[in-house]
């Protein structure tokens, strides 16, 4: 094991990939020579060279589209959105071209590519630059979703998402960016669509994503420690396809079931959770779905302002002592 | 600014290749005009692009293009998938949702599709397909195939920003891809001058991405030929993309459900005069092909439409476990465990 920042996981995940498979190329904007504008990119250039390793110009539909159709041809491309808010930019490619063309040509085409992309907030860049909009692509058939939360599980999943036959968005939290953790030596591949069980107690599941992932731990110690509520936590890590087993099972065994997300209120992907959930282990349930999210607003920048729009440790330390005691 | 002249003899095109030229032109015709009339029989649903007028463009770049080439054009695809030999049941069995056709009933009219064939698709957003066809364009240039991407786009698509970010990314990355602009004077339902800053919407924006102006007859398949020979060729070798404005008319509205009320008197009649098909066959007659040889390639065209027809009229409805089919490279629908 090796200690990376979330950051160099993702220039290791891109890497490792590209040195076991000649298809797999690289674009977007500064990508390149730059290293990428959050530095997640650094060395690829000098270890690939420019054929495979692009600068775009400020285009993306251009970079959108041009990774569909080298993947609809033969290369497997990874494509870089600087920020996930720029998506909207793009969001024809992503949402009406890439994820339907192979339902729409009933399987003649194939687009085995990835997009990955800065998302979330946390760094006072205010709400076009802040977003986390992993909900926008859950909503769209044909598109795999992944959000990871550790340097391990950014290697891991992109691994996974490239090697994947589908088209898969990588929503990395740029928050996170500087984080360190031990990321396994050697060949990692990860598996799409699975949840982990980061922590296990008796009184309360917690379902989260990226940022909220460590939150959520934080707050769990506090509640164990100081309130005596003890909760599981679950990564969800996948919100396409969507490990409904371990969300099932967890949630049962607690009777009490909790989503912390980035997402704004409306129609976050905690809204589909807690519908599966109401659905599908109601009579399991102790009490209502807990869902702690972002107020439906635009994203404010300054300090104050930002950390009191996304749940914090305290609001969801706070939140769950109201709600689960 | 380079305009090209039709050959009144033209003796650089063979007599092979314009016999076929002649044969595809028709095909596109009557397949088109049988879509028409299926329309009217309720047959084929939902909305309809026809191209009639504008099948010299097609035709002349089937002709062209490496069987191992790709087309990617527009929701008016119907032309440009059966130049690529797609089989003609298979079009309009999707037209009119049948399991025959070539998406099996799941993409209709303007999602036209036969990899087998190099038909990339049919694009129905405006401007998509051209970032896709650079994109593949980039594909055989890594990979060193001297495969050539040609894209098809109408008039209106040079006003959406996907037009102008593909043109520049293509030119920048030197990426073998045709871009054909069928100028038929309407973006939909409104005149082009009136929404656009310069007389010719493609030729006139070249020069921005460092690209010659080009603007060809596109009702001439021997002129439409000549540009797709050259500037395929010259992509293939690593010269780069080309824009290519091709003057055209489209007989019919936009749309099925458009009249073309908006045109003024006379226009459809002078362009009639300039059809594509009469065009090319008066030019065949004057070569010297026999009155006879012309009236098989015409009857052998009518029974190959009949034969679809009939063919695709055979075909069953799609099954109902289409629907959850074909989402995911695994065949399936499955978004969860």
């Amino acid at each position: 094991m090796a200690e990376l920042t979330y950051r160099d996981a993702v220039a290791a995940g891109i890497a490792q990939e590209m040195a076991r498979d000649e298809r797999v190329v690289f674009l977007g904007e500064d990508v390149a020579s730059a290293g990428g504008v959050f530095k997640a990119t650094v060395g690829l250039l000098e270890k690939f060279g420019p054929k495979r390793v692009r600068d775009c110009p400020i285009s993306e539909q251009a970079i959108i589209g041009a990774a569909m159709g080298a993947a609809m041809t033969g290369l497997r491309p990874i494509a870089e959105i600087m920020f996930s808010d720029f998506l909207a930019v793009c969001w024809d490619m992503v949402a009406n071209e890439i994820a339907k063309t192979r339902y729409m040509t009933n399987g003649q085409i194939a687009l085995p590519l990835v997009i990955r992309t800065a998302n979330g907030a946390g760094s006072r860049f205010g709400a076009q630059h802040s977003q986390a909009v992993e909900n926008w692509a859950m909503a769209v058939p044909g598109l795999k979703v992944v959000a990871p939360a550790t340097p391990a599980d950014v290697k891991g999943l992109i691994a996974a998402a490239v090697r994947d036959p589908d088209p898969v968005i990588v929503f990395e939290q740029k928050s996170l960016y500087s984080t360190k953790g031990e990321v396994p030596d050697g060949e990692h591949v990860d598996q799409l669509g699975k949840a982990k069980v980061l922590r296990s107690g008796k009184d309360c599941t917690v379902v989260a994503l990226a940022l909220m992932v460590h939150r959520a731990l934080e707050a769990a110690e506090i509640l164990e420690k100081e309130h005596g509520i003890a909760c599981t936590v679950v990564d969800l890590r996948s919100l396409v396809p969507l490990d409904t087993q371990t969300l099932l099972a967890e949630t049962a065994k607690t009777g009490r079931l909790v989503t912390i997300e980035e997402n704004p209120r409306l129609c976050g992907w905690g809204a589909e959770i807690a519908s599966i959930v109401a659905d599908e282990c109601f009579w399991d349930l102790d009490g209502p779905v807990v869902r702690i999210t972002t107020p439906h607003v635009p994203l404010p920048s300054a300090d104050q302002l930002e950390d009191n729009t996304l749940p914090s440790v305290a609001r969801i330390v706070r939140e769950i002592r109201e709600k689960i005691d | 600014m380079k305009r090209k002249k039709a050959a009144a003899g033209g003796e650089d095109i063979g007599r092979e290749t314009r016999l076929e030229l002649y044969r595809l032109q028709l095909e596109l015709r009557y397949c088109e005009k049988r879509a028409y009339d299926l329309f009217l029989q309720n047959l084929v649903k939902g909305t309809s692009h026809l191209s009639l007028g504008q099948e010299a463009i097609a035709a002349a770049f089937g002709v062209a293009m490496r069987s191992d080439d790709w087309t990617f054009c527009t929701y008016r695809g119907h032309a440009h998938t059966l130049a690529r030999g797609a089989s003609m049941a298979g079009v309009l069995g999707e037209l009119m949702g049948r399991q025959c056709g070539l998406l099996g009933g799941k993409g209709g009219s303007m999602h036209l599709t036969d990899v087998s064939k190099g038909a990339m698709g049919s694009y129905a957003i405006i401007g998509a397909h051209l970032p896709v066809a650079a994109g593949a364009a980039w594909s055989a240039q890594y990979r060193g195939t001297e495969q050539v991407a040609v894209c098809f786009f109408g008039d209106g698509t040079t006003n959406i920003g996907a037009f102008h970010e593909a043109l520049n990314f293509a030119a920048v990355w030197k990426l073998p891809v045709v871009y054909v602009c069928e100028n038929n004077l309407y973006m939909e339902y409104t005149a082009i001058h009136t929404v656009t800053a310069v007389d010719h919407p493609a030729a006139d924006r070249a020069a921005a991405y460092g690209l010659e102006s080009v603007i060809v007859d596109g009702n001439d398949a021997d002129e439409v030929y000549r540009a797709a020979v050259q500037y395929m060729d010259r992509a293939r070798k690593g010269g780069g993309p080309a824009l290519i404005e091709a003057k055209t008319y489209r007989h019919s509205g936009h749309s099925r459900a458009d009249p073309a009320k908006y045109r003024p008197e006379g226009e459809l009649e002078k362009w009639l005069e300039h059809d594509p098909i009469k065009l090319y066959r008066e030019r065949l007659a004057k070569l010297g092909v026999a009155e006879a040889t012309l009236k098989d390639i015409e009857t052998d065209a009518m029974r190959k439409v009949d034969e679809a027809t009939a063919a695709a009229k055979a075909s069953p409805v799609p099954a109902l476990d289409g629907i959850e089919r074909n989402v995911w490279a695994d065949g399936g629908a499955a978004w969860r465990n």
